[in-house]
């Protein structure tokens, strides 16, 4: 213990002469366990109890001798105990205050004697022996600083004497007061860990911090923050030299928003509100004025309740803009360094104690600062790497990079208030705790460990044997081959090459060992070098490497893809197919395809496909090597062109007909990379007419028949994006590719390929040639076959083309014959919303069937489509009420089913609120089949259908306006809803409606203005806005309905011009 | 002395032309111009006693300065592998021949030319030995490390792992060919022997050029 008390506890003057121990909470926590240990002394060890003290303890107590009961002689202010050592010297004397103790077991009675004023005996007890273990065991057991010898000195004797009673005790005790020792001093550490020292960095940085905060405006946290100096001396200070002796670092004057300047002296110690010292003030000046505070904001958050209220919102902003600086910079600057440091101090009271432990130490280290730097680490790919790796994955056991980012999301709140509580941290306690560190050894192996992984940046190969034993083997020989890569000439470098080539390359454990040895970095510089060979063996290997997607991103961190791109221009070409092959591996996420781009990567790409077949000027075999090249660069392609700039720079850089010219290529594996890239870029409108343009759709729909499933998958997908556009779709029919289509679907094992089979199939059915031709191939009896146990992928397709094949009434009796019916009701209770948009599409092409209509019904389909009413996505919504239309018109007792549903009326009413174009019409279209019921109309009167279809009327989509037009038609049936939507103001622009060039509007409008004619007003509406001469000119329609609503509109305004002049003129 | 050229011309394309029939990969010009050179070469030999061929100090002179070689080992065996007939000189013939698969080697003919490089004494084996050898000056030595030899011997067990394929220790020519057809690399796996692409380019545009401007 006495390792304990030199160095932990705080003493209040330098550890030597009659010192103090300190009120502080270390030391209160110090006396507690030391308590704690005496007080179970005596029971749990009784044998070292009874043993002797070399000296007896000597203190002045508090007891008074009426404290001692029973087991003492009590005379006057004397006290002694009945227990004698074997001299018969009492155990325990007391003379007046005078107090000397014998052995542990009358320490133990004590304690139990002084009850509440325990702690004040032990603390008397310790000032007054500073070193009892050497009282105890004698003048040779003392404390000495540097290494403890004491064991190896009673182990001396132990072997001298012959092992007596005594000894062997003695050794006990010993062991006992050093257990003790190691226990105070890890819990001090405890304590210690969680202060936090300022110096003027720190200090430095915080005010930094705060002036960020200042500022005009309501939302300002701060008026103002200066110092008082502006003088700054080398070490970092502003007070004079002779504040500085105190450990004072700066003044400050902080305006805040609501409190008198506050004026603050910043101290090693913590901040504190001095006497308002202003340029040099009077001694007193310097005085502190209130409570030391961890830090400037936990004081400013004691002092003004604004920068408390509003330094919060500002929380994130605070923690996450030195995070920022840390990542972009190379963490040399002091700055950056500096900020780094307040960081981790920050994190320090979240940590547990062992990390506490070590970080503690690692700040304290003097210049050592730079060693806690996260981001060295993140940058540091190489060596380092390994073990933010080990660390990495187990999560827990170091990383610096977990701390890091928790600490992001963290508010500072939390820890101000846990600062708040140490706030009385002072010198001593950094003196000691620097000196625990320096101590290092005695008693400290639990936190020695984890120092040394702390310092594992600067201690690399102490670890390695640590971390090792779950590396695997392939770890050090690969290791040993980047060390041969590094330091070899071109042979050298060769042979490494070619053995690392060996190892399994598409092993993730490979892949990332040779990263973590830092061969990517070698392997990559290779790549700068002139030797063609160490090229060639460096590109393979990253070629392999490359499939693993970290591999790829720390290739391109260490711009890898720029050198590569630059290969691309090499006259080796072999050389060249393997750069662009790496380039297809590392291009496969967006970052990386960029810089393909940005370097000029796609030209080079596109300049490799310009290969001629069949040259009659090349021989075979460079012909050969020429195709290869070509198909690499295709490659390569395919991975960049997952990005649209890149798809538009392909283009760009003539791309097109050189795929063009490749898709006549009679190799797979030429073709597949081609199809690959026109596939994707075909979600290009430019590509798709290119595609279409070019001639490319008969080698697409040759290739649907080859024998290799990857390559009809991406021709079959390319005709899915290509299809969209009719003239494709009927070039598709014109080369003969529906039959392979149709064929393709047999191969229900592959689902990629089935999805693009049966997605081209969806979008060649939009022509209606095209569904002539299914049906002669009977791929709709396939297709719904499909609709059960597939993916969704699949079942999207599929429902679009039974959808699409449905709009033909044989197709519908087909669908029904087959059994498509029920698993498209089925499918209606699914999520896919593209599934769901094409699913109501089909079952409301199959509902205009009254068979079909049958089953639905049976099977509750039109509450489904309902419910998909609630469907948070318009699409879904508008395709769903699109299929209730048939559904009511084609259902038995429609009007009955559809009140049937709970809050069914209440919710399509309301849905005419939506704000996209598609669902507006289609629920009206709709709500004019519903309100054909007449008690379902009288509902949706209720629901107030009227002034929402009054607002729409606005509107100037001619397809809106058809349905809402009927709707208008359908609602006027009932009670008052035609003076109704008069006084909504829905005449007048209902008349506009018949400008509209839209044939079937004219229809529906002429139909809604004969309904709203039987309103007198109306009528005088209508006339006013001249509708009379756009009806005579419907009435000459060929369109009977539209003849007679316009007629019957006429007539009813002219009966009303009649009667008004009846009326007038008698 | 036009009398002199014009007959050395006549000789020179005698030459040619039985060259051209006897060595792959040149036609008859290229072969007249490579004489020509292998004259001018011989020519500025001060010593005029050795009019049968390029000794060894001319030879790797070439070599360092034409093709970029540094390795005074590798060059001597280069040497020696144009030296057919051991005599110390390189003769016209030999010069020629060497040439065609220094230049235009086919892969099996380079095979060959290297494992003959690399069998320093000859004895149709690439031992470990000779590997050590050849590869001791092939990595930076760290002068941390208790045995500087570590490493190559490293390097040489495995290249032997890689090559060694009947498991004798020591590289026979049928491993070396084997190794090689699996990996071209692997060709000039003990030291560079060959000319790159860019020198025998340079070479060649050099040594080929109109023998008339010459």
């Amino acid at each position: 213990m006495g390792v304990a008390l030199s160095r932990a506890a705080q003493w209040t003057t330098a550890s030597s002469g009659a010192g103090k121990l300190e009120v502080t909470p270390l030391n209160e926590s110090l006396l507690k366990e030391i308590l704690r240990f005496v007080e179970q002394f005596s029971s749990k060890y009784p044998q070292e109890a009874s043993l002797l003290f070399k000296e007896p303890l000597q203190w002045e107590t508090s007891l008074q001798p009426s404290d001692f009961k029973n087991e003492y002689d009590v005379s006057g202010v004397v006290v002694k105990s009945q227990e004698t050592g074997s001299d018969g010297q009492p155990l325990l004397q007391l003379s007046s205050s005078a107090i000397s103790v014998y052995s542990f077991s009358q320490l133990s009675k004590i304690v139990q004697l002084a009850k509440n004023k325990k702690l004040k005996e032990v603390r008397a007890c310790l000032e007054a022996n500073k070193d009892p273990t050497a009282k105890i065991l004698g003048p040779s057991f003392a404390t000495v600083e540097g290494e403890d010898m004491s064991v190896l000195r009673l182990l001396e004797k132990v072997t001298e004497d012959n092992v007596s009673k005594e000894t062997e005790v003695k050794m006990k005790l010993l062991l006992l007061l050093q257990q003790l020792d190691t226990l105070l001093l890890s819990n001090s550490l405890k304590q210690i860990a969680q202060e936090v020292r300022l110096n003027p960095a720190t200090v430095k940085n915080d005010v930094e911090l705060l002036k960020r905060f200042c500022g005009e405006g309501e939302k300002r946290v701060l008026k103002s923050v200066e110092y008082t100096s502006d003088y700054l001396f080398s070490n970092g200070c502003r007070t004079p030299p002779w504040r500085q002796v105190h450990g004072e670092i700066c003044y400050l004057i902080i305006e805040t928003c609501d409190t008198d300047p506050l004026h603050i002296t910043c101290s090693t110690a913590g901040v504190f509100l001095n006497g308002g010292i202003k340029q040099e003030g009077d001694d007193k000046d310097y005085e502190r004025k209130g409570d030391v505070y961890k830090d400037l904001v936990t004081l400013l958050k004691n002092k003004s309740p604004h920068f408390t209220e509003n330094i919060d919102k500002q929380d994130f902003a605070v923690n996450e803009e030195p995070l920022l600086t840390q990542k972009m910079e190379h963490v040399e600057s002091v700055d950056a360094e500096e900020q780094g440091q307040t960081q981790r101090s920050y994190e320090l009271q979240e940590k547990n104690v062992l990390e506490k432990a070590r970080q503690q130490r690692v700040q304290n280290k003097p210049g050592g600062s730079k060693k806690s730097e996260p981001s060295l680490k993140w940058k540091n790919l190489g060596l380092a790497s390994p073990y933010e790796d080990a660390g990495g994955k187990k999560s827990t056991k170091h990383g610096v990079n977990d701390t890091f980012v928790e600490t992001q999301d963290r508010p500072v709140r939390s820890e101000s208030k846990k600062r708040a509580n140490f706030s009385l941290s002072s010198l001593p306690g950094r003196l000691s705790s620097q000196k625990m560190k320096s101590a290092g050894g005695t008693g400290t192996e639990d936190f020695s460990e984890s120092s040394s992984e702390s310092e594992e940046d600067e201690e690399q190969p102490e670890r390695r044997p640590e971390t090792n034993t779950d590396l695997p083997s392939e770890y050090w020989q690969i290791q040993k081959l980047v060390k041969y890569l590094k330091g070899g000439n071109q042979p050298a470098t060769v042979i490494a090459l070619c053995s690392m080539r060996d190892f399994n390359l598409a092993q993730e454990t490979c892949q990332l060992a040779i990263r973590d040895v830092g061969g990517l970095e070698v392997l990559i510089n290779l790549l700068d070098t002139e030797e063609v060979k160490c090229k060639i063996g460096s590109l393979k290997i990253l070629k392999e490497i490359s499939r693993n997607s970290q591999i790829r991103r720390a290739i391109a961190d260490l711009g890898g893809l720029q050198t590569m791109v630059k290969i691309l221009d090499s006259q080796d070409k072999e050389l060249k197919c393997l750069a662009a092959e790496t380039i297809a591996n590392v291009a496969k996420f967006r970052r990386g395809r960029r810089t393909v781009r940005q370097y000029g990567g796609i030209k080079r790409l596109v300049e490799l496909l310009d290969c001629v077949p069949d040259s009659a000027a090349l021989t075979e075999e460079e012909q050969e090597r020429d195709v290869e090249v070509a198909r690499c660069g295709a490659l390569a392609l395919w991975s960049c062109s997952k990005s649209t700039r890149n798809k538009e720079a392909i283009r760009r850089a003539g791309g097109i007909p050189l795929l063009a010219r490749l898709l006549k290529s009679p190799h797979e594996n030429m073709l597949i990379p081609v199809v690959g890239t026109l596939q994707e870029c075909a979600s290009e409108g430019s590509y798709r007419i290119a595609i279409q343009t070019e001639g490319m759709i008969e080698d697409l729909v040759k290739n649907l028949s080859c024998d290799n499933q990857e390559l009809q998958m991406h021709c079959a997908s390319a005709i899915f994006k290509c299809a969209e556009d009719k003239t494709t779709r009927d070039l598709v029919r014109l080369f003969g590719g529906l039959k392979p289509l149709v064929n393709l679907l047999k191969e229900t094992e592959n689902k990629q390929l089935l999805a693009a089979t049966t997605g081209a199939i969806w979008k060649c059915s939009i022509s209606m040639e095209n569904v002539v031709k299914f049906q002669e191939y009977k791929a709709l009896e396939t297709l719904v076959a499909l609709l059960t146990h597939q993916p969704e992928e699949v079942l999207v397709n599929v429902v679009g083309a039974l959808g699409e094949c449905a709009q033909k009434p044989a197709n519908r009796a087909v669908i029904r014959k087959w059994g498509g019916v029920e698993p498209l009701v089925e499918l209606l209770t699914g999520t896919n919303r593209a599934l769901l948009v094409n699913v109501t599409r089909a079952v409301g092409a199959c509902a205009t069937e009254p068979e079909n209509m049958a089953i639905i019904d049976q099977l509750d389909g039109v509450r489904l489509l309902w419910s998909l009413l609630k469907n948070p996505n318009p699409d879904v919504q508008a395709s769903a009420a699109w299929a209730i239309c048939p559904c009511i018109e084609n259902a038995k007792d429609a009007g009955e089913m559809v009140r049937s549903f709970v809050g069914g009326l209440e919710l399509i009413v309301n849905l005419l609120r939506s704000v996209d174009g598609e669902v507006l019409a289609s629920v009206c279209a709709a709500i004019a089949k519903i309100a054909k019921d007449e008690e379902n109309l009288a509902v949706i009167t209720d629901h107030g259908v009227v002034p929402m279809l009054a607002k729409l009327t606005d509107t100037t989509d001619d397809r809106l306006r058809r349905h809402l037009a009927e709707a208008v038609a359908r609602c006027c049936l009932w009670g008052s809803n035609k003076v109704s939507f008069g006084e909504a103001g829905a005449v007048a622009p209902l008349v506009r409606y018949l400008k509209s060039m839209d044939a079937s509007v004219h229809r529906a409008t002429a139909q809604a203005l004969f309904q709203l004619s039987k309103d007198p007003n109306n009528c005088i509406t209508m006339h006013e806005h001249g509708v009379v001469k756009l009806l005579l000119a419907m009435m000459g329609s060929t369109d009977e309905v539209l003849q007679e609503a316009a007629a019957g509109c006429v007539a009813n305004i002219r009966r009303l011009a009649l009667a008004n002049e009846k009326a007038r003129y008698g | 002395m036009s009398e002199m050229s014009a007959m050395n011309r006549k000789i020179i394309q005698n030459l040619a032309e039985t060259f051209s029939r006897q060595i792959k990969h040149f036609n008859r010009t290229e072969m007249e111009c490579l004489i020509r050179l292998f004259n001018g070469l011989l020519g500025d030999q001060s010593d005029r006693r050795a009019a049968n061929g390029l000794d060894r100090g001319k030879f790797r002179n070439i070599l360092h300065k034409t093709f970029g070689m540094t390795d005074d080992m590798i060059m001597d065996r280069v040497f020696h592998a144009f030296d057919k007939d051991n005599d110390g000189y390189v003769s016209v013939k030999e010069w020629t021949e060497g040439l065609s698969v220094f230049l235009r080697g086919t892969l099996d003919e380079k095979i060959r030319y290297c494992f003959d490089v690399y069998d320093l004494n000859g004895d149709g084996h690439i031992s470990r030995e000779e590997m050590f050898h050849m590869l001791k000056n092939s990595l930076i030595r760290q002068p941390t490390e208790e045995d500087p030899d570590e490493g190559i011997k490293d390097l040489v067990e495995i290249a032997l792992k890689k090559m060694d394929h009947d498991h004798d220790g020591r590289l026979s020519y049928t491993d070396f060919e084997k190794a090689v057809r699996e990996e071209d690399l692997l060709l000039e796996a003990f030291g560079t022997c060959l000319p790159d692409a860019k020198s025998i380019l340079a070479f060649e545009q050099q040594a080929f050029q109109d023998p008339l401007e010459n």
